[in-house]
């Protein structure tokens, strides 16, 4: 079994903005784009051209409908990867140590040289983030792009993770959660940020900022504040040119 | 604890080349990372204007689009059947050969017997002036059946429409509104804008009967009854309207409300604006109380007085405006039953529209100079921006709905002002200085004119001397007199039932026009190999140009194959459909990062050649040869007149380079790959709002070659040309309707907003056909030519039906299970899928996912081709007879854009096919299939 650090210096880690997230599957591919030609093998697919593909994701999008018990149903865009988890379980189960958690910055990876591809860490996580690929059988998992963000063959301003890059509508946001002064840390706190499952302890690091409430327009208190913006000049045509005449005579 | 070393600095690749995606319409700048000369990674470019670096799911998954096993790999001819696949490949030479020996002969003696239509073309400034150099009047891309709604409506009202035209000011709206947008135009942008919008706080509202994409994230939802958008947007008009929540200054200044119409019934100018001898359109100065040309220097127009003229009474546009939308049957409580929104809820957006557009106008300290030569301080708009798209253009009353959202715009002050909508280089441009459509046909000489724009009235119809349609397509004419991209999903119907003609040759380029881009799928089939008495076929030549094995190569002669987007050149120009923001104008390329490695040549070059070949003007030298080498060649030098060329970055100037108007210049591709594939020119900041009427933007389109003088113009509440044609209808005028056409005329083509009900309703029993049934595509697949990508159907590999809870729980569905869905001209029978967040009325799919076995390079047991599905079985070109052996098209009856979004259906739960019905043979495929494994990576 493998042990995690008792503390890293840093924890790098994604915050998700749900409210902003309208599902277009940017990052999906961006990381699939990355991490196919970057760390350790290439995501592999399976049967690409045929019946029923599938290849190794290691970011995925899902997809919630939320029906509240008044108002009309919502549809939730929820991006999944590896959380980094302080917890780890998918490190303490790994037998060989391939698995593990760096100290420098808690970013969760995979020796794949060390890996013998028994698929314990992907029963352990709780979140289904690890997937198998079927061509190299190694595990495969979130980096956090790990290559990209202190690449010093990329412009600064593009060592963050592909799926942060690529991100058009902003829900993605990359930096370390351990310093309460960072941008990501201050979203969390503005945003009411949330640990995804906070009851399986893994002390996930990525945090998901909640969609804000939803249809209020027509809301009796709305329709009370609103309603003065909508007093009536007029119902009449003719009463209505007065109106004009009296709009234009106080330009 | 130790930790494996780990080199964080790994090389990202040997060299980075910067061109333009525009697998969509998008036209996103993309850096392409290549490993020893193979694509290694792409990603969006910073610097773009249009992406700024972000890349959508499509976008990334390109290098899934330069491998495909689907590729056409040589040309072919079709030595089997048509629609049977079988083809041999065949030499350039042949290929070539082949085509001048069909065309030549066309264009020496009936050159409208070819009808050339391109579908996702990217480059309609170059194919139309092809077209027009052939001498064919048959030439149109894919807008008839895509939006020409929402541009013709844009253009005639306001001189520009939403998405290439304007857009949204994401940095200052507070408020923002979107109609009926699918998951798709314009993708990357709106993504982008609804982040910036979120990030500052701004409020999003959804019009839309499904609630996915951006609707999921908008914080109200209207789920609306399809085809009933224009009601509830002339319901909003009537409340604000009352309330007087309208910005009177700007409806004086800058719009026709105070224009004067002539109020007599009888007088043959009845409708129509009183004019100067000039021609201006005349308004009463409210300092003096008289008749002065709308743009008269210091002139205040009035909006209230009428006028009496040679016994008959004008009255401003205003008037008219104001009896007709204060009229009770707007009121949101007569409205809302139709609408499927409750009156509260209409008037509460009203209310907010109101608060957010007069209670917190955005102030810029800017001064600028109007038309009229009256200095402004400052810029003052209201913060209220809309945005609209396919979901309220595509029905027969789109056009009326597209033209009642810019009223309420226009209304607010919302357009062209800080806040709201801000149109993007060369826009905007009113009709009038849009080409009229031209369709004189001379055998062996150019055609009188461009194809394609923008009539004033019946004068300008594009009819034969007998009356009837000159086009094969029948744009503009009676049918749908205003039809600025023509009819494409009319031409092989029209052209196998020889109405108004049959033609020769059909030539097609990127149109999938026997899959997903044709209504009635299997009909068209039919008609593409369908023959006469003597066994020949009713349309007797197909060319087509296609970069992949899509399902529309099995039924064509000739194939001349594609290059993909990465190995060629374009140019995404200001002539056509430019990558311009509101803060600039700007063109772009894309130039060859990768050489093709099959026997494939880039469409336009290949066009440049057979026009090269068949000695078309332009396109040949005085001894003639070919006058350009390829594509590239011609994007440099060629010039649409002098000075004006495809590219507006680094032209030669007097005193060395210049940008807008200048002589060609040979580096001119060099300078746009070391700017990263493209150019913009800032506009000037006193320039950047109040465009239409602000000298200083007007002198800078001036300097850009945009028009040739300053075009200050009113926004046209009222449409004029409307009414020429209604007063025709009306008898009026020598050229006339016929008669089975005047009421249609009279009630549709109204100058000012109107709704109707969508058309199929007038057909289908809404008793029989309670359900709605709409498309869109997903986003990772907007707009694109290859949902075959390895990828990407992966993400979206089937499409159910999504069915809404009441139908779902009162036809008992449970999951796996499948429906027949039957429309008045069909049945398909697919899977279906519970959606909670949907219009109760309304079922969905993704459009285009479906596949017919045998294309595109899948495997004939591909889940696109098992279990996908097409609606477009169920929606036919032509409304259902009506017993008067007329052809009535399923359209807009003023533009002539296909009304996908009027169909109608029953749905009924049915055991499980073996597959989605109908089903359709395998096609043979020219290109085999793909493999069974992929591991891509090309670096070490």
């Amino acid at each position: 079994m493998t042990s995690l650090p008792t503390h890293t210096q840093r924890k790098l880690g994604l915050v998700i903005d749900l409210d902003t997230c309208v599902g277009c599957h940017a990052c999906v591919v961006s990381c699939k784009g990355w991490n196919t030609e970057n760390y350790g093998a290439p995501l592999s697919d399976q049967d690409p051209y045929g019946a029923e593909p599938s290849g190794t994701f290691l970011n995925r999008v899902h997809s919630y409908e939320v029906q509240p018990t008044d108002g009309a149903a919502q549809l939730v865009h929820f991006p999944k990867s590896c959380l980094h988890c302080d917890n780890a379980p998918c490190v303490t189960v790994c037998p060989t140590g391939a698995s593990y958690k760096r100290q420098e910055d808690g970013i969760v990876l995979v020796n794949e040289d060390a890996c013998i591809g028994c698929g314990l860490c992907a029963w352990a996580c709780p979140y289904g983030a690890r997937e198998m690929d079927m061509a190299a059988k190694v595990m495969k998992k979130c980096t956090l792009c790990v290559d990209r963000i202190y690449n010093e063959n990329l412009p600064e301003v593009d060592r963050v993770p592909a799926c942060v890059r690529t991100c058009p509508s902003n829900a993605r946001h990359f930096g370390d959660l351990a310093d309460p002064g960072s941008a990501v840390s201050q979203l969390v706190a503005a945003r009411g940020g949330m640990d995804l499952m906070p009851e399986q302890g893994t002390a996930p690091v990525n945090k998901y900022l909640p969609p804000r409430i939803k249809d209020r327009l027509d809301q009796s208190d709305q329709i009370d504040i609103l309603a003065p913006f909508l007093a009536p000049v007029t119902d009449q045509p003719k009463g209505f040119l007065g109106w004009l005449d009296k709009a234009l005579d106080r330009l | 604890m130790s930790q494996p070393h780990l080199d964080t600095s790994p090389p990202v690749s040997d060299e980075v080349r910067k061109t333009t995606c525009y697998m969509c319409a998008c036209r996103c700048g993309i850096n392409v990372h290549l490993k020893g000369g193979k694509v290694a990674y792409i990603e969006g470019n910073r610097d773009h204007p249009v992406n700024k670096g972000v890349l959508c799911a499509k976008g990334s998954a390109g290098i899934m689009q330069v491998n495909a096993p689907s590729r056409l790999r040589a040309p072919l001819k079709r030595v089997g059947p048509r629609g049977s696949g079988e083809f041999e490949e065949i030499t350039w030479d042949e290929a070539l050969a082949t085509a001048v020996s069909w065309l030549k002969p066309l264009r020496e003696t009936a050159p409208e017997k070819l009808a050339f239509f391109t579908g996702r073309d990217q480059s309609q400034s170059f194919t139309g002036w092809w077209a027009q150099q052939f001498g064919t009047p048959n030439f149109a891309a894919h807008g008839g059946f895509c939006s020409v709604n929402m541009a013709a409506a844009g253009i005639y009202t306001m001189g520009g429409a939403f998405w290439e035209f304007g857009q949204p000011d994401w940095d200052h709206a507070k408020l923002f509104i979107l109609f009926g947008v699918a998951e798709d135009h314009d993708s990357n942008p709106i993504k982008m804008g609804i982040g910036r919008l979120k990030a500052r706080g701004a409020r999003i509202v959804g019009v839309n009967p499904i609630r996915s994409g951006y609707n999921a994230v908008a914080d109200d939802w209207l789920g609306i009854t399809p085809g009933t958008d224009g009601l509830l947007i002339l319901s909003l008009v009537h409340v604000l309207l009352g309330a007087g929540k309208i910005d009177v200054d700007y409806l004086s200044r800058y719009t026709n409300a105070p224009v004067l119409v002539n109020g007599d019934p009888k007088s043959p100018d009845y409708g129509l604006f009183l004019r100067d001898d000039a021609g201006k359109p005349l308004v009463i100065d409210r300092a003096t109380g008289k008749l002065a040309p709308f743009d008269q220097p210091g002139l205040r127009p009035d909006l209230a007085a009428s006028h009496r003229h040679a016994g008959v009474t004008h009255r401003p546009v205003m008037h008219l405006l104001a009896e007709r939308y204060l009229d009770p049957q707007y009121a949101p409580e007569a409205v809302a039953d139709r609408c499927g929104i409750p009156a509260a809820k209409i008037r509460a957006l009203a209310a907010e529209i109101a608060h957010t557009a007069f209670d917190a106008p955005v102030v810029l300290e800017r001064e600028w100079t109007d038309f009229r030569g009256e200095l402004h301080k400052t810029m003052t708009g209201r913060p209220v921006a809309f945005h609209a798209m396919r979901g309220i253009s595509a029905h027969s009353n789109g056009f009326q709905t597209a033209r009642a959202l810019h009223l309420l715009q226009i209304l607010l002050g919302a357009v062209e002002t800080p806040g709201g909508m801000r149109f993007k280089p060369p826009y905007p441009k009113p009709a009038t200085a849009h080409p009229k459509p031209h369709c004189k046909v001379t055998p062996g000489a150019p055609l009188d004119g461009p194809h394609l724009g923008y009539v004033q009235g019946p004068d300008d119809l594009c009819l034969r001397d007998d009356g009837t349609a000159a086009r094969i397509d029948k744009a503009f004419t009676w049918d749908n007199p205003m039809s600025a991209h023509g009819l494409m999903h009319m031409v092989i119907s029209n052209a196998h039932a020889g109405d108004p003609y049959r033609i020769d040759t059909l030539f097609l380029y990127m149109a999938n026009m026997s899959w997903n881009s044709s209504m009635n799928t299997g009909g068209v089939m039919k008609m593409l190999t369908d023959t006469d008495a003597n066994g020949d076929y009713v349309i007797p030549r197909i060319i087509y140009s296609d970069a992949y094995s899509s399902e529309m190569v099995a039924y064509a002669d000739l194939i001349l194959p594609d290059t993909t987007y990465l190995e060629r050149h374009d140019c995404i120009s200001l002539l056509d459909r430019p990558i311009s923001e509101a803060d600039g104008a700007g063109d772009a390329i894309r130039w060859p990062v990768v050489q093709p490695d099959r026997d494939v040549r880039g469409f336009q070059s290949v066009l440049l050649d057979l026009g090269a070949r068949l000695g078309l003007p332009g396109m040949v030298n005085a001894d003639g040869s070919a006058r350009y080498a390829d594509y590239a060649d011609y994007i440099v030098n060629h010039e649409r007149k002098p000075g004006i060329g495809p590219l507006a970055g680094w032209r030669t100037g007097d005193k060395g380079l210049t940008h807008g108007r200048g002589l060609p210049n040979a580096a001119q591709l060099d300078e746009y790959i070391a700017n990263g594939g493209f150019f913009v020119a800032h506009v000037p900041d006193n320039a950047a709002y109040f465009k239409p009427w602000n000298r200083a933007y007007q002198d800078w389109a001036v300097s850009m070659g945009f028009y040739d003088k300053p075009e200050p113009y009113l926004f046209q509440l009222y449409v004029e040309p409307l009414r020429r044609f209604q007063l025709a209808a009306e008898g009026h005028g020598t050229r006339q309707p016929p008669d089975h056409l005047r009421e249609r005329i009279k009630t549709t083509l109204d100058p000012l907003p109107v709704w109707y009900a969508p058309f199929e309703d007038g057909h289908a029993d809404p008793e029989e056909f309670p359900i709605h049934a709409l498309t869109q595509r997903p986003m990772a697949m907007y707009h694109s030519w290859g949902t075959q990508n390895a990828w990407l159907r992966q993400i979206h590999g089937v499409n159910p039906l999504y069915v809404p809870t009441a139908l779902w729980r009162s036809h008992g569905f449970a999951e796996g299970d499948w429906a027949q869905v039957t429309s008045m001209h069909g049945t398909i029978t697919v899977p279906v899928a519970h959606m909670a967040a949907l219009n109760e009325n309304t079922v969905w799919t993704w459009n285009a996912i479906g596949k017919r076995k045998g294309a595109w390079a899948l495997d004939e047991q591909a889940q696109e081709a098992e279990m996908g599905f097409l609606l477009n079985h169920l929606i036919h070109e032509l409304l259902p007879p009506r017993g008067d052996g007329l052809r009535w098209s399923n359209a807009d009856p003023v533009t002539g854009q296909a009304a996908w979004f009027d169909l109608r259906v029953k749905i009924e739960k049915v055991p499980a096919p073996a597959q989605s019905q109908p089903a359709y043979p395998p096609i043979a495929s020219p290109v085999g299939k793909g493999p069974g494994k992929l591991t891509w990576k090309v670096g070490q």
